[in-house]
C-alpha cells in the first residue's frame, strides 16, 4: 500500500523566514506557545501573525491583550504600517484588553474563568476568527488568586481553543528554570518557540528557536531575527547542504596583472574571495578595483562598509584613480555603511541578508569583515560568515571580503577560522626590508585554478594598483628601494658586462691585427729571403751559364783541338 | 427582586451617609450553574444582613449578553462588582466566605 505522508495542516504566518523554518507555518487549529524574556518581540511576532493572517490569508483574528491597552497596541504596531483601527472596523481583527488589578479583587470562594471564555468566544464568533492571540495570559496568575483553579482553567482554555479550531498563539514570559514562569509549556505542547534577546559585547541580538513542533519537521537552530520598519524578518540560512551550483565563469579582479596571476582570467563567479592584510596594505583598494570592474560589466554591487562612510570611500578611491561616483548615480553600486557596534552580529547578518534580498546584487563586498570581532566572538563571526557565504553562494553572488589581520607573524593564523570557507584568498602584507615598508601580495590559495605562487610587490599609484616585477634577493623578495637598488645593480652589471664584452672584442681585434702584422712581417721576411734566394739562384744560374759560355768559348777558342780531335777521329 | 430605593438628592453634609446609602451591586454569572446560584443566595443573605433596604442587585448572565463582559473586565465567574459606592470593587467566587465578602465590600475593615 502506497503510504502518502500527510503533512500536518499549517497556518502560514507570512513572516519573512518563519514559514521556512517551520515548514509552512504554525500548526493549524492548535495553540503555539511563544516565550521569551521581556522585550524580545513576543507581542510583535504574535501581532504580525494576526495582521498578516487577516490581510494576506483572509483569516480574521482576535488579539486578547493582558498587558497593553488597545490604544497602546494600536500605536505600537502603527509604526510597522499596521492599521489596527481599520482592520477592527472591517471586523478583520478584534482587540480586547483584559485588565486585572489584584488590589481590586477579593476572592470569596470557588470561581472559574468562564468570563474569559465568553469574552473570547464572543470575539471569535463576531469576527469569524481563525487565529487567536493571548498576550500574555500568564499575567492572570498575578492578577487572580488561587493558582490551582487557574491552572485547571488554563488547561480547559487550551482544550477549548483546540475544539474551536483556531490557530492560537499564547505568549509567556520566560521563567528562571522553565520556559515560562507558570510552566505553560506543560499545557501547550504542540509547538513551542523561544525568543531570546542577548547582549554580548554591548550589542544585542534577537534569536528565535523552535523548541518543539509536534508532528512536523522544523529547523532546530537558533535563528537571528530582526525587527524593523517592515516587521519581523528571520534569517533562515544556517547549516545548509553544500549543494549550490557552481559557475565556471571567470570575472576579472579589475587588476590585469592580478588576473594574470590567476590563470589570466581572475576570480570565479559566485566564489568567495578574501583579501586579508595588515593595516594600510590596500585591501579596500583591491575591493574598489573589483567594484569598478563589476560595474563596468554592468553588474550590480552591494558594498557593506563598516569602517568608512560611503563618501569617504569614494573620495579615497578617487585618489587612486577609481571613480565610483558614476556607478552610484546609475544605481549599480550601493554602499551601505554601518558601524559594527551598531547592533549585534546576527543583526548585521540579518540586515545584510535583507539588503541583499532587496538589492539583488551580483557582487557583494564586505569591508572589513573582522571589524565585528570584538573580544572573543571569533567563533560567532565565523558562524556568521559561514551563513553569509552560504547565502551568497546559493544566490550565485560573488562575495569579496576584506579582513584586517593583526601585525606580527600571525598573518595566516588569525584568518584560519574562516579560511576553509574562502575560495580565493589573497594575502596582502607589508614587507619590511632595508628600513622601509612596502606592499606585497600573494595568492595564498585559489580553488580550482592555477595560480602564481610568487610574492609580488604592488604599488598604489594614482591610476590604481600596479603589480611590479619580482626581484628575489637573498633574503626574499625585494621591494621598494631595495628593488630599485637591485634594478640599478642589475643595470650596472649589465653595463659592465657590455663593457667587458666590448673590451674583449677590441682585444680580439687587436690580437688579430697583431697576428696579421706578424704574418705580414713574416711574409715580408719570407719575401726578402725569397728574393735573396731567387737572386742567389739566378746568380748561380747566371754563373753556371757564364761558366758554360766560358767553357764553350774556351772550346771555340780551342777549335783546332776539337777539329783535330774530329779529324783524328776521321782519319782513324 | 430587591427593594429598590430611590436616592434622595445627596447633601454635602450627608455625604458619608449618602455614599453608604446607595449600593449598586452587579453579579455576573454564566448560566444557571451551581456556583452562580450559590453566589446569588450568598449575596442576597449578606445584603439583607448588612445593607437592608439600601442596595440594588443586578444579575447579568453573560451567556445572554456576552458583550457585557468587556465593560466591567470580567474574567472570573461569578464576579460581584460594586459599582456604587465608588471605588469599584470586584469580588470573585461564590461568595461563600462571608468575611471576605464583607472585607471586599468595605463593610469590614481590612486587617
Amino acid at each position: 500500500m502506497a503510504t502518502q505522508r500527510t503533512q500536518l495542516p499549517k497556518s502560514p504566518t507570512g513572516i519573512l523566514g518563519l514559514d521556512e523554518i517551520t515548514g509552512g507555518g504554525l500548526p493549524k487549529g492548535r495553540p503555539t506557545l511563544i516565550c521569551g524574556s521581556a522585550g524580545c518581540g513576543k507581542t510583535l511576532l504574535a501581532m504580525e501573525f494576526l495582521v498578516r493572517g487577516a490581510i494576506q490569508f483572509n483569516e480574521p483574528g482576535v488579539f486578547m491583550a493582558f498587558e497593553e491597552t488597545v490604544e497602546e497596541l494600536t500605536q505600537n504596531v502603527a509604526s510597522l504600517g499596521f492599521d489596527l483601527n481599520d482592520l477592527a472596523k472591517h471586523k478583520k481583527i478584534a482587540l480586547d484588553f483584559v485588565y486585572i488589578e489584584r488590589s481590586e479583587i477579593e476572592e470569596t470562594g470557588e470561581y472559574d474563568l468562564e468570563g474569559l471564555f465568553i469574552r473570547l468566544g464572543h470575539a471569535i464568533d463576531s469576527t469569524h476568527a481563525k487565529r487567536v492571540v493571548l498576550d500574555t495570559i500568564e499575567s492572570i496568575f498575578s492578577g487572580l488568586p488561587n493558582p490551582l483553579i487557574l491552572r485547571s482553567e488554563l488547561r480547559r482554555l487550551f482544550r477549548w481553543l483546540k475544539e474551536k479550531g483556531v490557530t492560537a498563539i499564547i505568549t509567556g514570559e520566560r521563567g528562571d528554570e522553565t520556559l515560562t514562569r507558570q510552566g505553560l509549556e506543560e499545557y501547550v505542547s504542540d509547538c513551542v518557540i523561544v525568543l531570546d534577546h542577548r547582549v554580548t559585547a554591548q550589542a544585542s541580538t534577537r534569536r528565535l528557536r523552535i523548541v518543539k513542533y509536534r508532528g512536523s519537521m522544523h529547523g532546530t537552530n537558533e535563528y537571528p531575527f530582526l525587527i524593523d520598519e517592515s516587521g519581523i524578518s528571520i534569517l533562515p540560512v544556517s547549516s545548509l547542504g553544500l549543494e549550490h551550483t557552481t559557475s565556471s565563469e571567470r570575472i576579472s579582479s579589475g587588476i590585469p596583472r592580478l588576473d594574470a596571476m590567476m590563470g589570466g582570467v581572475g576570480y570565479y563567479r559566485g566564489s568567495s574571495i578574501l583579501i586579508s592584510g595588515t593595516a594600510g596594505t590596500g585591501k579596500s583598494s583591491f575591493a574598489a578595483h573589483f567594484v569598478d570592474a563589476a560595474c563596468r560589466r554592468g553588474e550590480r554591487v552591494l558594498y557593506f562598509a563598516f569602517e568608512e562612510s560611503a563618501n569617504q570611500i569614494m573620495r579615497n578611491m578617487c585618489s587612486i584613480g577609481i571613480d565610483l561616483h558614476p556607478w552610484m548615480q546609475s544605481d549599480l553600486l550601493y554602499i551601505q555603511a554601518t558601524r559594527p557596534a551598531f547592533t549585534g552580529l546576527e543583526m548585521h547578518l540579518t540586515m545584510m541578508h535583507k539588503a541583499i534580498t532587496v538589492f539583488k546584487p551580483h557582487v557583494v563586498i564586505v569591508d572589513p569583515l573582522n571589524s565585528f570581532v570584538v573580544a572573543d566572538n571569533e567563533t560567532d563571526v565565523k558562524a556568521m560568515l559561514m551563513r553569509l557565504v552560504d547565502f551568497l553562494k546559493m544566490q550565485q553572488i560573488t562575495g569579496l571580503f576584506t579582513s584586517l589581520t593583526a601585525g606580527g607573524d600571525a598573518f595566516e593564523q588569525t584568518d584560519v577560522a574562516i579560511s576553509s570557507l574562502i575560495d580565493t584568498w589573497i594575502l596582502l602584507r607589508d614587507i619590511e626590508l632595508g628600513g622601509e615598508r612596502n606592499r606585497g601580495l600573494y595568492v595564498l590559495k585559489s580553488r580550482g585554478m592555477a595560480h602564481s605562487n610568487q610574492i609580488r610587490e604592488f604599488l598604489l599609484t594614482n591610476h590604481g594598483v600596479e603589480l611590479r616585477d619580482v626581484y628575489v634577493g637573498p633574503s626574499g623578495v625585494l621591494t621598494g628601494s631595495a628593488r630599485l637598488a637591485q634594478e640599478a645593480q642589475e643595470q650596472a652589471a649589465q653595463v659592465m658586462r657590455q663593457q667587458e664584452a666590448d673590451r674583449k672584442r677590441l682585444e680580439l681585434q687587436r690580437k688579430q691585427a697583431q697576428l696579421e702584422a706578424q704574418i705580414a712581417a713574416m711574409r715580408a721576411e719570407f719575401a726578402e729571403q725569397e728574393a735573396d734566394l731567387l737572386q742567389n739562384i739566378e746568380q748561380e744560374r747566371v754563373r753556371e751559364s757564364l761558366l758554360m759560355q766560358e767553357r764553350e768559348e774556351m772550346a771555340q777558342s780551342r777549335k783546332a783541338d776539337a777539329e783535330t780531335n774530329q779529324h783524328k777521329a776521321g782519319m782513324a | 427582586m430587591n427593594p429598590k430605593r430611590t436616592r434622595s438628592a445627596p447633601q454635602k453634609a450627608q455625604r458619608d451617609q449618602t455614599e453608604a446609602d446607595a449600593w449598586t451591586l452587579r453579579l455576573y454569572v454564566a448560566g444557571q450553574t451551581p456556583k452562580s446560584i450559590t453566589a446569588f443566595i450568598n449575596l442576597k443573605k449578606i445584603c439583607e444582613e448588612h445593607l437592608a433596604g439600601r442596595y440594588q442587585i443586578e444579575v447579568i448572565d453573560l451567556l445572554e449578553n456576552p458583550q457585557l463582559a468587556r465593560g466591567d473586565q470580567i474574567l472570573a465567574i461569578p464576579t460581584l462588582v460594586r459599582k456604587l459606592p465608588v471605588p469599584v470593587r470586584k469580588i470573585i467566587g461564590d461568595l461563600s466566605n462571608t468575611e471576605r465578602v464583607l472585607i471586599g465590600l468595605d463593610l469590614l475593615p481590612r486587617t
